[in-house]
């Protein structure tokens, strides 16, 4: 490190638990971000400002007006600008030290492995259930650890999860609602503030894996209400039924779960 | 009797015939359709919910599907 990065990461360093060679293990890290927007947005400046070494960010989407409320990484200028450009630019001006790798595409089953292969962790930033099961069924069968997210008006919920050793989002939730069954949040709302909380909650998990220090989410389910605050810790475990890490699996390759593909895109 | 539902204790009416997925209809649960039901620290099968039937002392949590995040 030279003298600028020392000062950089110092309230890092003096931590027993990073230290010099915590704060190596965040320059050698890489972790992809699936999704660019109100959970995106947090996890990408924290885990720039953190000094994590490769940054991957994926969204095929475009700043809209109606983002700005609550997606902190884009700016009034950027509207019309391709998320992954916008979040691009802040995570290089909070920490030019940083890679950023941008995939301006939705994550498919044709595209995912590819995708996360290059990288230690995955954090799910995504809006809609076809690619929260999709980003669960490719790191199950990668063996890539991840953490889940998802909002919804106050509410909240997120989990890591390590493939074979704890219990996966399908071990909760074998299958994905029917399309337009759970409300989106551009039906329901969401209020700005949501996903700062439970994104902030994702990065720390990201730099813990790095780290390799301290308890991971794993086997619990955090919840969050904003309205009552109050978070709530569900223990789980893995399941022996489940289609994808249980023991017989019934889902052994990926596929597109097009009944569920457009929840977040109505009403935009 | 008396259940602990998300955490929460909460009072019931005596009715021996109630059953996971009655009580879903009972308290008109949100995404009663889709939730998830964790039964004494077990995630339930969906076909489960039929045939599972709620005691004095049982703790149960819903789980719901949160989608959102990126627009």
């Amino acid at each position: 490190m030279n003298e600028e990065q020392i000062q950089r990461y110092s309230r890092h360093i003096i931590l027993k638990e990073i230290g010099g060679k915590g704060q190596q293990k965040l320059f050698d890290g890489k972790v992809l971000i699936i999704g660019a927007g109100g959970l995106g947005a947090p996890i990408a400046l924290y885990l720039a400002a953190a000094g994590v070494g490769t940054i991957g960010i994926a969204d095929a989407d475009d700043v809209d007006l109606s983002n700005l409320q609550r997606q902190v990484i884009h700016f009034t200028p950027d509207i019309g600008k391709p998320k992954v450009d916008s979040a691009r630019e802040k995570m290089q001006a909070i920490n030019p030290d940083v890679k950023v790798v941008t995939y301006k595409e939705w994550v498919s089953a044709a595209n995912i492995t590819g995708i996360i292969a290059d990288y230690d962790f995955v954090v799910d930033g995504t809006d809609n259930f076809a690619a929260k099961f999709l980003i669960n069924d490719a790191c199950v069968m990668a063996g890539k650890p991840y953490s889940h997210g998802g909002i919804l008006a106050f509410d909240g919920q997120t989990m890591t999860i390590q493939p074979g050793v704890s219990a996966c989002y399908r071990c909760i939730f074998p299958e994905p609602p029917p399309k337009d069954a759970i409300p989106t949040c551009s039906q329901a709302g969401v209020i700005g503030v949501l996903p700062g909380v439970l994104g902030t909650i994702q990065a720390t998990e990201a730099i813990k894996f790095l780290l390799g220090k301290g308890d991971l989410l794993t086997n619990r389910l955090l919840t969050y209400s904003a309205l009552r605050m109050k978070f709530r810790e569900v223990p789980l475990k893995r399941r022996a039924t489940c289609p994808v890490c249980g023991d017989h699996p019934s889902i052994v390759e990926l596929k597109d779960e097009l009944d569920a593909m457009t929840v977040c895109d109505l009403g935009r | 009797m008396k259940v602990t539902i998300n955490g929460k204790e909460t009072a019931l009416s005596e009715n021996p015939a109630r059953t996971i997925d009655s009580l879903l209809e009972e308290l008109d649960v949100n995404q009663r359709l889709y939730v998830t039901v964790e039964f004494n620290g077990e995630v339930l099968d969906r076909t489960e919910h039929e045939t599972t039937p709620v005691a004095d002392g049982d703790t149960i949590e819903f789980l719901y599907f949160m989608g959102g995040g990126r627009s």
